[in-house]
């Protein structure tokens, strides 16, 4: 049981540092990108000083995310005259917590045996491991649910609460405005997202991602990697925007448009409550692209890459120690999960933003029929599939 | 009725699937992205700006008006007589002149004790450049040291202005004295 307890734990430590110290990246890679993009340089002024020395490190300003995040942190904590104190207060948390408690359920590695990690010649560690852990195993995810995807769906769904109370809380037009729109952005995209995710499990038949991801770790016509990409793109297409639109990011950033509504849902916001919205719409990036590696891409299985080792389908074979497989999944993850973010930024630093009438033409006239065809087309598919 | 404006765009039909101009917009974007990010890693500039006080953007005009210079006399005393006319003509306020006695030299009796420019409301009009009757006072083309995180050390000494060396002489060409106008020693 302790043994249990002592995993969970690990787990969750690393989940709520993947998510924080991804999206403080984020933050920073967002900066950087839409510098590069532009023939800019980008932040690049914060540094750390070595001390008693003149040393600045700079890093290519990647303390700026430490410096912003401080920053917030000591400022006066300024509130509206007339509001509604406990909304008020409970708005940025009910916004933060639900983006964090959805990696619970995403699996960010294999299976893993912790007994079996390190050889038992390796010095103290080795032989008490294998002695504490035995032959347990454990997939690495914090939440081993059979409903996995159904979790994803309501948890997001109660982030809406958040931006809505803050708006209504902070008795301010802009607030309202920005609530009213982004709730609406985010009931609609909401149901495009699930129509395509249900086109998902209908084509895995089953609502587990780690079972999903088992799925998408075998080959495809003996050399493709059978991602959730080449089975389902129109899927793809539709869950990257709406996922984007549930980001409530450019081309979708209606609620909090800069030109007409001040900052949108939290406009009376200030220090670290507003730094808290800030923050939970960069782990939203983070969940956003995790989810998408998770169904689309493979999650952290590195194609030809097996429990034993590497297997390549023209007949070559490389046999890999159990530490270096579970390193090699996880890395995968984390580099997937970077590269899905950075696409994203990209976006949002491409596209020009919708009209709102656009935008809710956009959800229920267009994204949302395509969404009910593919599922229609996939179950007629796996129908005749099935039956023989 | 709702009227059409004379740019209202006619999308064909590739357009209004939005997808595929989607896909060209992020290619446009990729490649510069990915261009600069080249030059990066090969250890060239990829972006068009300049990193300011450690770089120095070079295409500064060849007569920008930049730090001033404080011109000396062969004996190595400036050249300034404290008349107070750049102070006066400065539409920023920012020269602050201090006069002296100097009893030796019976020609220009009159030395500035201080003479400080506070450069952090200099405008750089040049204006006592200008006024400067006995040419004491020049505006070089570079302007070295000028950022800083304390107003108070934005003042500029006596000291500093004259002995700083610019690249060129700052110095105006004349045309050659004329026989009817003497210059003094």
């Amino acid at each position: 049981m302790i043994q249990d307890l002592v995993v969970s734990l690990v787990y969750m430590a690393y989940a709520i540092g993947l998510m924080l110290g991804m999206a403080t990246l984020f933050t920073w890679v967002e900066r950087k990108q839409s510098a590069v993009m532009a023939d800019r340089i980008g932040a690049n002024r914060a540094y750390i000083r070595i001390p008693f020395t003149n040393i600045k490190l700079v890093a290519w300003g990647l303390f700026h995310g430490i410096a912003d995040g401080s920053k917030m942190l000591l400022k006066e904590n300024f509130t509206p005259n007339t509001y509604d104190r406990f909304c008020y207060n409970i708005a940025p948390w009910l916004a933060t917590v639900p983006v964090l408690l959805l990696f619970a359920v995403i699996p960010f590695g294999g299976t893993v045996y912790p007994g079996h990690l390190l050889d038992t010649g390796f010095p103290v560690l080795g032989p008490f491991l294998s002695e504490f852990f035995g032959d347990r195993s454990y997939s690495m995810q914090v939440a081993n649910l059979d409903a996995g995807i159904l979790v994803v769906l309501a948890v997001s769904g109660v982030g809406i609460l958040g931006t809505m109370l803050a708006g209504w809380a902070s008795n301010n037009k802009f607030s309202l405005l920005g609530a009213a729109r982004a709730s609406a952005q985010m009931i609609s995209y909401e149901v495009t997202m699930g129509l395509a995710l249900l086109s998902l499990v209908v084509s895995y038949g089953t609502l587990e991602l780690g079972g999903m991801v088992t799925e998408q770790s075998k080959l495809l016509f003996g050399f493709l990697p059978s991602w959730g990409l080449f089975y389902q793109p129109l899927a793809f297409i539709l869950f990257l925007t709406a996922a984007i639109a549930e980001n409530k990011r450019a081309p979708f950033d209606l609620p909090e448009c800069e030109s007409e509504l001040v900052a949108g849902f939290f406009t009376e916001y200030g220090a670290m409550k507003m730094g808290l919205f800030m923050l939970s719409e960069f782990i939203e990036i983070v969940i956003a692209a995790a989810l998408l590696v998770t169904l689309f891409l493979g999650g952290y299985s590195l194609p030809y890459l097996e429990t034993t080792g590497f297997v390549f389908p023209f007949g070559v074979s490389l046999a890999l120690p159990h530490l270096a497989v579970v390193v090699l999944q996880v890395v995968t993850f984390l580099a997937k999960v970077f590269l899905a973010g950075c696409f994203m930024i990209q976006i949002r630093w491409s596209l020009p933003r919708f009209r709102y009438d656009q935008l809710m033409d956009f959800g229920w006239k267009f994204l949302m029929p395509l969404a009910a065809l593919n599922l229609v087309a996939t179950v007629c598919v796996r129908w005749f599939l099935t039956r023989g | 009725m709702k009227r059409d404006y004379w740019n209202k765009p006619s999308m064909g039909l590739w357009e209004r699937l939005y997808i595929f101009e989607v896909l060209r917009g992020l290619t446009i974007t990729g490649k510069v992205f990915f261009g600069n990010m080249w030059k990066w890693v090969t250890f060239r500039k990829g972006a068009l700006t300049a990193y300011y006080p450690e770089e120095i953007r070079s295409d500064y005009s060849p007569n920008n008006r930049g730090r001033h210079v404080l011109v000396q006399r062969e004996d190595g005393k400036p050249q300034c007589v404290t008349c107070n006319m750049c102070a006066t003509v400065c539409p920023a306020y920012a020269i602050e002149i201090l006069s002296a006695v100097d009893s030796g030299d019976e020609v220009h009796p009159k030395v500035p004790e201080s003479f400080e420019i506070d450069y952090s409301r200099c405008i750089f009009c040049g204006f006592c450049v200008e006024a400067c009757p006995e040419d004491a006072l020049r505006m070089a083309k570079e302007t070295p040291d000028f950022p800083g995180f304390d107003r108070e050390k934005m003042w500029s000494s006596q000291e500093e202005l004259m002995s700083w060396q610019p690249a060129q002489n700052p110095a105006k060409t004349y045309p050659e004295a004329s026989a009817g106008r003497g210059v003094q020693p």
